[in-house]
């Protein structure tokens, strides 16, 4: 099956951003397709490579990188909250790109199911 | 890839697809951001001539109630974009009766001509939908 990803909470706020990811791996482990993450509202955040946790806790931005670099997975921050929140090309991790709120549309439209992480 | 065109690739093969969305407000429209930033996913939906549906429920009705006074919150007030939403097609507008039964409104004091359904009718409505953002 092809799952589009909907993540609209910030890394370290909120449970949504950890159980994305989750749910992204699982879902690759099991086979199936990954159409498109998309990061939306202060899920934004989950893209920044400014980001740098406590040496003992989880690295979630470096976290969706490598599982783009193994799976080949479009990570896609939406433009206009990236922007209202200072998230730009300049402070992207690898593997995240950034584009507008069509692509989201667009993964409603191609994915077989759509799944929103948020609160 | 640009904001006018909501990164449309119009070379993609989702032309010809129509979907039913569904996109289901629960926020009230300040205090946190979610409400403005689904009406923009809403707004750019309609570039795609998809069936879209906007439920509003718990205190996601208030995103419609009217006389919204912003100014000493230092707040934009965005109401009357909902008002737009007609020249965009979309007009299938759904409110919750029970939340607004809750809070004293009824489709009088909103800003757009509603559908009012009961819970378990927004239910309905729901499963019948491919796509449901909530927001």
């Amino acid at each position: 099956m092809k799952f589009g990803i909907l993540v609209n909470e910030g890394p370290y706020t909120h449970q949504a951003a950890d159980t994305a990811y989750q749910f992204a791996k699982a879902v690759l482990e099991k086979g199936h397709e990954v159409h498109r993450v998309f990061f939306y509202h202060d899920g934004v955040n989950n893209a920044s490579k400014l980001t740098e946790p406590p040496q003992d806790d989880r690295h979630i931005v470096n976290r969706w990188s490598k599982l783009a670099e193994e799976h080949g997975l479009d990570l896609v921050v939406c433009v206009a909250a990236g922007l209202r929140r200072g998230l730009v090309d300049v402070n992207l991790a690898p593997g995240f790109r950034i584009s507008g709120l069509g692509q989201l549309v667009e993964t409603g439209i191609q994915a077989d199911r759509t799944v929103t992480f948020g609160d | 890839m640009t904001e006018s065109t909501g990164g449309i690739d119009m070379d993609e093969d989702s032309s010809g697809t129509i979907k039913k969305f569904a996109f289901v407000n629960r926020k009230a429209p300040y205090g946190t951001i979610y409400a403005l930033e689904s009406l923009e996913v809403v707004l750019i939906s309609a570039a795609f001539d998809q069936d879209v549906s906007l439920v509003f429920a718990d205190d996601g009705v208030y995103e419609l109630k009217k006389g919204q006074a912003t100014k000493s919150v230092g707040m934009k007030n965005f109401s009357p974009t909902y008002r737009a939403l007609e020249g965009y097609d979309i007009e299938k507008i759904f409110v919750e009766k029970e939340s607004l039964d809750a809070r004293g409104l009824t489709a009088d004091d909103l800003v757009v001509p509603v559908e009012v359904l009961t819970s378990d009718e927004i239910a309905t409505l729901l499963d019948e939908q491919d796509v449901v953002l909530s927001f």
